[in-house]
């Protein structure tokens, strides 16, 4: 069995345990081991109740009895509720239960505020909430509650916040200037000086938009009551986080509260926390004696459940004539809304800090609080908006330097993480491999010259990026039980959200395990079943619960193979396991079926737990990718095609290159909307979001993707873990908008420092780009004939 | 006091009798009142196609369709797609070219995706996106989904050659 030695010490006030790992039989699994499914593009395991419509997703929940809740939201942006009166609709037939803030006891939620608070802080703040017997009736029950508001004083736009004597966002909060949270200074060497001393300079601002997730399946949850146990069916990225958060708001004990998830419509980091909605459905459950169901709706979707907080980046990079970078500075303001979640880590400094070799960097990164949809992880939180202003101001300096974009990256190329002491990289040759497949996959050339004429103009434009997660985001726990029959259940506490992490899991359990994919079960996403593993976020499952699953079959294999050993009667080291065979001296045919060795000791099981121990504490763990846009653009009617996307992502070893591909696809698609149309727009003068739907916020579509070549780097990372796989869901998306920008500014010689690149900036923009140039050939002109 | 009004109607080949309330959509009488929850409710105003199903033959967004307009009428779900154990063909191409990540769209691109070949076997790549560009996939599986439309052609046409031999 695996076995732990606990070492603890103080840190940071906290009691730091340093977990050491004793699990003599992992494997490492190196570039040279042969594998049976690791590597391989199985079929996701879900597949046939996917496409058959039978998967149960937390919307499908059917219970007996089940009622339907809907929430009422505020229609201000900041405003004090004077009164509520839910008289007519409690009375409404088919009304079972109606809560708001004077019929329930106040519960704490985040930042301070209350599960129903006064006052409201956004358009979409939860004000009451109904649960009836049809999702019709309860929309009537919704409509009869009358509240009266009293408004107050609001901001909504980040200028607006930094303005002085700007409204306050939260009345309730002593901190100035709308700041929500700590202002992150860093600062390494002398970035003054080494702007200072710089041939070139670059210095720029950039803005990026709030974006909304807009996963398929809504926030929402199914909750029943048994007694006094609680089961919520949940569309949660961490079932043990909304456990932990759900328990405490209702003071309930942990093990009274069962979180399940066994598929999710999405999530890309909005389902990261517990949200209020979880504990209304449990509240009005427990008022109505009935299971509720409560899925937000489209609207409630994207005002109140997250958002990628919008920034604005003063960006100032400074360079050598040859193209060394001498000082790295950007001041950064985000709008993170009225709440601070606790999940909102969108670290838009971290990209200017470790992605290039700079002795002299300094960020300086400034939350704001306003009064729209509180922030939370988007998909690469931070990076996605660091990488669209660093990895433009880049190609600028390219331009001005008159160098390949490339080779000004590869002459910056960082082998450490300059942010954490220097640390070497655990793949430290990583970015390289990646940028060299890039290059020769699109047949890079360097910067072509852009056209001065023609109606469709084509660019192309590079970017690369480096994402400080994917290495695994420890502990997480797996247990293995080997059945009498020869087949594995496998266990943790981890969730599917729609990744692929089902199987990706299971091909690691089987390899390790030497059973064919097909006698492994992978059971997930249930926290009665367990073992405890972190949050699905940050890339990070495949890296954290696969080592967990190779540590505990590492023990099943080892008793395994001394049951063989003896009912064989061959010495134990000439034994191994391979696709479902006990082999003697590598040879099946002198072997054991597993299941015929596991009947020696039927009814007897075979059990092992395996954990993910810490990361390397002297290596930085990252994943790595670079990609080339192609472009077309149209002069005439400013629409931007983009034709094609090359990618190249050190993500360490590809454990499915058929669920890799499709989360490459997946992230680079939502680059592309990133980049071209998804935004949320707010009226600033009302405070009020104008597309709060599907029709409105524009996401990208089957027709609007380019070709996407996905050219694997597939080298295993041995120091970050012993499978030597690290994550791929967030990294894809880091790149792709600034490739694309980069590839328009090459097409049509615009910068646009503001995202989305939509129609109307194209034209706006252009017609702002040929008055200059008439206004200049009329000079020339005029310089001629004078 | 809300007022009820029959239906019937056959949904996947069973015929069904109800009481419904007139504002009920076609979609929340899958959802509810059949317990078919294939169909997904996303946006609920008609934009993203994740509640396609068949009415006749023909694709419609259940969500903007009213259960009572579909009296005497044939609804077909992706819960009715599939001819017991033996996927559609359209099923099983979404499995090979793994054409999609969370499933949450999958559904209503699959009927999507199968209407298409019912009219037209043999569509060209601009063919497959026009048909499933109303639904959309937060996940991005685009991609996969157009290799998936053109697999799905191939594979009814495989289908068609064995039933014909």
């Amino acid at each position: 069995m695996t076995s732990f030695s606990v070492t603890t010490s103080q840190k940071d006030g906290k009691l730091d345990l340093g977990i050491e790992e004793h699990a003599p039989n992992v494997e490492r699994w190196d570039a040279g081991t042969a594998f049976t499914t690791v590597g391989t593009a199985a079929r996701r395991l879900e597949a046939i109740e996917k496409v058959t419509g039978r998967a149960q997703y937390s919307s499908d929940v059917r219970l007996p009895r089940q009622t339907y809740a809907k929430v009422l939201r505020s229609p201000y942006p900041h405003a004090k509720i004077v009164s509520i009166d839910a008289t007519k609709a409690e009375a409404l037939p088919g009304v079972v239960a109606v809560i708001h803030k004077d019929n329930t006891d106040r519960i704490e939620w985040y930042d301070g505020s209350a599960v129903f608070d006064n006052p409201v802080r956004l358009i979409g703040d939860e004000v009451a909430a109904v649960a009836a017997i049809s999702e019709e009736i309860a929309e009537d029950a919704l409509n009869a509650i009358e509240v009266q508001y009293e408004e107050l004083p609001y901001v909504t736009s980040l200028e607006g916040a930094t303005s002085p004597g700007a409204p306050r966002a939260r009345r309730d909060s002593d901190s100035e200037g709308n700041i929500s949270g700590e202002v992150k200074r860093y600062t390494r060497g002398d970035p003054d000086a080494g702007l200072r001393q710089a041939d070139i300079v670059i210095d720029d601002i950039y803005t990026t938009q709030a974006a909304v997730h807009n996963a398929l399946e809504p926030h929402g949850c199914t909750a029943a009551w048994s007694g006094d146990d609680l089961t919520l069916w949940d569309s949660t990225q961490s079932i043990f986080t909304v456990r932990q958060d759900v328990s405490k708001a209702l003071d309930m004990p942990e093990h009274k509260v069962r979180v399940i998830k066994h598929h999710m419509g999405g999530g890309f980091g909005a389902k990261q926390i517990a949200w209020k909605q979880d504990v209304i459905a449990a509240l009005l459950a427990k008022k109505a004696g009935r299971p509720v169901q409560l899925m937000l709706d489209r609207e409630g979707e994207n005002l109140a459940v997250g958002n990628r907080p919008n920034s604005r980046q003063r960006v100032r990079l400074g360079a050598t004539r040859d193209g060394k970078l001498t000082g790295i500075v950007a001041d950064i303001e985000q709008a993170n809304g009225a709440y601070q979640t606790g999940g909102e880590a969108s670290n838009v400094s971290g990209i200017y800090q470790t992605l290039y070799k700079c002795e002299n960097v300094r960020t300086v990164q400034k939350p704001l609080y306003t009064n729209t949809g509180p922030a939370v992880a988007f998909r690469a939180p931070g990076q996605v908006e660091g990488a669209w202003a660093l990895e433009q101001a880049m190609d600028d300096l390219a331009i001005r330097l008159n160098m390949d974009p490339v080779e000004l990256r590869v002459k910056n190329y960082s082998e450490t993480d300059q942010s954490d002491g220097d640390k070497p990289l655990s793949l430290p040759e990583g970015l390289r491999l990646a940028y060299d497949k890039v290059r020769e996959a699109a047949g890079w050339q360097g910067r072509p010259e852009t056209a001065k004429s023609g109606r469709i103009r084509k660019g192309v434009g590079f970017a690369a990026h480096d994402w400080g997660a994917g290495g695994g985001n420890p502990p997480g726990y797996a247990w293995i039980e080997l059945n009498e029959d020869g087949t594995a259940d496998v266990t943790t506490g981890t969730q599917d959200i729609g990744t692929g992490t089902r199987t990706g899991l299971a091909q690691v359990a089987a390899e390790a395990l030497g059973l064919p994919l097909s006698d492994v079960a992978l059971h997930l996403g249930d926290t009665a079943l367990g073992p405890y593993a972190p949050v699905s976020s940050g890339s990070a499952t495949q890296a954290t619960i696969g080592p967990a699953i190779q540590a505990a079959a590492a023990d099943i294999r080892d008793g395994l193979l001394d049951v063989a050993a003896n009912a064989m009667e061959i010495a134990k080291d000439r034994l191994s396991v391979r696709d479902g065979m006990v082999l003697v001296d590598g040879d099946a045919s002198r072997g054991m079926s597993v299941k015929k060795v596991m009947q020696e000791i039927a009814p007897n099981t075979l059990r092992a737990q395996g954990a993910r121990v810490p990361n390397p504490k002297d290596k930085a763990i990252r994943t790595f990718g670079a990609q080339i846009a192609e472009v077309e653009v149209d002069c005439e009617t400013g629409e931007i095609t983009v034709t094609s996307i090359y990618a190249s992502h050190e993500i360490g070893r590809v454990v499915n290159p058929a669920l890799v591909e499709s989360q490459i696809i997946g992230g680079i698609t939502q680059g592309l909307g990133f980049a071209l149309t998804e935004e949320r727009v707010v009226d600033h003068r009302l405070g009020r979001v104008m597309n709060p739907n599907l029709e409105e916020y524009k996401v990208p579509t089957v027709a609007d993707i380019p070709a996407i070549v996905n050219v694997p780097v597939d080298v295993p990372d041995l120091a970050a873990n012993t499978t030597g796989a690290k994550g791929v869901g967030e990294p894809p998306l880091v790149p792709a908008a600034p490739a694309i920008a980069n590839a328009i500014f090459n097409a049509i010689g615009i910068r646009f420092h503001d995202a989305p690149i939509t129609r109307e900036r194209i034209l706006e923009a252009m017609a702002n780009h040929r008055s200059i140039e008439r206004a200049r050939s009329t000079t020339t002109s005029q310089e001629q004939s004078a | 006091m809300t007022t009820h009004l029959p239906l019937a109607l056959t949904v996947n080949g069973e015929d069904h009798h109800l009481m419904v309330e007139p504002r009920r959509t076609l979609l929340d009488l899958l959802r509810h009142d059949l317990g078919l929850t294939g169909a997904k409710k996303v946006c609920n105003m008609g934009n993203c196609g994740a509640c396609t199903v068949m009415v006749d033959g023909r694709t419609v967004y259940a969500c903007l369709t009213l259960a009572i307009d579909c009296e005497g009428r044939e609804v077909r779900t992706i819960e009715g797609l599939a001819d017991g154990a033996t996927l559609d063909p359209v099923q099983q191409a979404f499995i090979e070219e793994d054409a999609f990540q969370c499933g949450y769209c999958t559904p209503g691109q699959v009927m999507s995706m199968r209407a298409l070949l019912d009219e037209n076997p043999e569509p060209t790549d601009d063919d497959i996106v026009r048909a499933v560009s109303g639904n959309l996939c937060r996940c991005g599986a685009y991609a996969h989904i157009a290799r998936a439309g053109r697999r799905a052609a191939e594979l009814r046409k495989q289908q068609e050659t064995e039933v014909g031999a």
